[in-house]
């Protein structure tokens, strides 16, 4: 089924047992919603000498962009801003192929398995929530890290 | 049992429903609470308009206006009759948003002969859509005028029994929805109506989802103030109607300044012709208005009031239906009493969106999410939900479609 491309195992998984899934506590946090089906991120990062070092969300929304978000975490955590960046470079790329796209598994490891969101143009706004927070979080954490130096 | 409506033979004045949607599947339409799909005299009213009337109305002298603005006051008329008012009490807005928000300013300026100033009160209910919310609180942010609701109960009934502190003599304007877009509920108004009067304040019905339904007639139920869109009453988009009582109308200011809806003009003033026009400024809608005319006159061929019992019966089969699938729940109206033909249901752990998701591989197109109506979404204690609306040309068989994608959807993420 057509479905099955769309909800690979890996998604479900991640669905189910969200990564650094908690409370966010950070000094650094942002929320953000998608109008349109309501779902929500709260999301808080720390940088330090421009490195990703934790991150943590909670949120309410579909397996999309639940999973998503946690395959994100998985990603950027450990990387300097610039690394995690590029990777949301190459991930926006991916969602924005409308199905034409495989992706690099070298680069966006578990995020391939979204690849097949690309094809269903309404969902690619919640795989792209928990990306799009974690930008924002990142631009503002990066800026307060170099303020305090 | 003899169907009250004959849906086949309606059905096939719908070309929409001539192709098939994913994996071949048949288009299974419920979602006429967002839009409604249109049938073939409607589409064709509208581009015959461009074909053979085309020309700005009520302006040039020539025989293509004369046809145009002919056809344009005639589909006003036409509204009008359909609602049993006056044909200058009928106003054609872009759609219901701007019929709304119109009110809204009027009766937030000054010059208006009723405005609302600092300490009045405007009273509106949790069911609200947003467009029936939002800008009546941008009317009380910008006058200082305070908002109170009647609070919606777990049947999708409004809470009355403080009706009259909610309504008290600083009550201006009560506007209130004819039935909810999310659980389909019909709120007991008339009390509401008669407490608004007792204060002398304004009723505003919002009837984006009752007007396309059922028989409505706003003189019999002594309201003010009407809005509702072509779109889902199987017009064309970009066409809703504003009704008013013709006293007040012309006692209101308009929101749009421009073309048409002058009385005379200086460099430096203005005023006003009478309702509709000084609310219609710039070359109005015309065939889209034509459009909605023509939708009008289908719904009254095969009647409201048989389409109204249509619905019912489609949606106590889907009640009864939905009901047996364990997890499902279903919010609001467990019953037919004071409904009409929208279900909003969630399942147990599986966010709308995936519900909606396998739902469409069976060519079910339901709604999901918060459907404009956030507040009432985070009073019912859920992230969204799944809607399920029904129309004349939906049949039986849609029902049963309808079910099985509800039962797939669950399983889908519980076996794996
Ligand atoms: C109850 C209700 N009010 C207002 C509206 C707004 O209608 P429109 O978006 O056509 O202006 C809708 C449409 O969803 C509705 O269901």
């Amino acid at each position: 089924m057509e479905l099955d491309s769309l909800y690979q195992e890996v998604i479900l998984d991640h669905y189910k047992n969200p990564h650094h899934k908690g409370l966010p506590t950070g000094a650094i946090q942002v929320h953000h919603v998608n109008p349109s089906c309501g779902d929500e991120i709260t999301l808080s990062l720390a940088v330090s000498n421009g490195i990703i070092t934790d991150l943590v969300w909670d949120g309410v929304g579909c397996s999309i962009s639940q999973a998503s978000s946690s395959i994100m975490s998985d990603l950027v955590v450990g990387k300097s801003v610039d690394q995690a960046f590029s990777i949301l470079d190459e991930f926006s790329a991916l969602m924005a192929s409308k199905g034409a796209m495989v992706g690099n598994e070298d680069v966006l490891e578990d995020a391939i398995a979204l690849a097949g969101v690309s094809k269903f143009p309404a969902r690619v706004k919640c795989a792209l929530l928990g990306w799009m927070a974690f930008k924002d979080a990142a631009i503002q954490a990066d800026i307060s890290w170099r303020r305090e130096q | 049992m003899k169907s009250v409506l004959d849906v086949a033979a309606i059905k096939a004045d719908f070309p929409i429903f001539e192709q098939s949607m994913r994996g071949g599947k048949r288009l299974v339409f419920l979602d006429s609470g967002a839009t409604s799909q249109k049938p073939r005299s409607v589409i064709e009213a509208e581009s015959n308009f461009y074909y053979t009337s085309n020309a700005a109305v009520h302006r040039g002298s020539y025989l293509l206006a004369e046809r145009a603005s002919e056809a344009f006051d005639g589909a006003r008329s036409d509204v009008a009759e359909f609602l049993g008012v006056d044909s200058e009490e009928i106003i054609f807005t872009k759609s219901a948003t701007e019929s709304l928000n119109i009110l809204a300013y009027a009766f937030g300026n000054p010059r208006s002969a009723r405005c609302v100033g600092p300490g009045d009160e405007i009273v509106l209910s949790e069911l609200e859509h947003h467009a029936n919310l939002i800008p009546w609180q941008e009317l009380a942010k910008r006058t200082g005028a305070v908002l109170k609701w009647f609070s919606v109960q777990e049947d999708g009934s409004l809470d009355l029994s403080n009706i009259s502190s909610v309504i008290t003599e600083k009550c201006k304007i009560v506007a209130i929805t004819h039935q909810s877009n999310v659980l389909g509920s019909i709120p007991n108004i008339a009390p509401i109506i008669s407490a608004t009067h007792a204060v002398g304040a304004l009723f505003v019905l919002d009837a984006c989802q009752s007007v396309p339904h059922m028989p409505v007639a706003p003189r019999e139920l002594g309201i003010d103030f009407l809005a509702f869109s072509g779109h889902k009453a199987l017009g064309p988009t970009g066409v809703g109607v504003l009704w008013g009582k013709s006293d007040l109308l012309d006692g209101m200011q308009p929101m749009l300044f421009g073309g048409s809806m002058i009385d005379s003009v200086t460099m430096t003033d203005a005023t006003w012709a009478d309702a509709p026009k000084r609310f219609e400024a710039g070359v109005p809608n015309m065939a889209q208005a034509v459009g909605l005319a023509a939708g009008l006159k289908y719904l009254q061929s095969v009647g409201l009031e048989k389409i109204h019992e249509w619905e019912l019966q489609l949606t106590k089969r889907a009640l009864d239906g939905l009901r047996e699938i364990a997890d499902v729940k279903i919010l609001g109206p467990q019953s037919l009493e004071q409904r009409g033909g929208v279900i909003s249901f969630v399942i147990d752990g599986l966010h709308p969106h995936d519900v909606g998701q396998v739902m469409d591989q069976f060519g079910v197109a339901v709604r999901t999410g918060h459907h404009c109506a956030w507040p009432l979404i985070r009073k019912l204690g859920v992230s969204g939900t799944t809607r399920a609306s029904f129309y004349l040309y939906n049949d039986m068989s849609d029902v049963d479609v309808l079910l099985e994608s509800v039962t797939a959807a669950r399983d889908y993420f519980r076996k794996r």
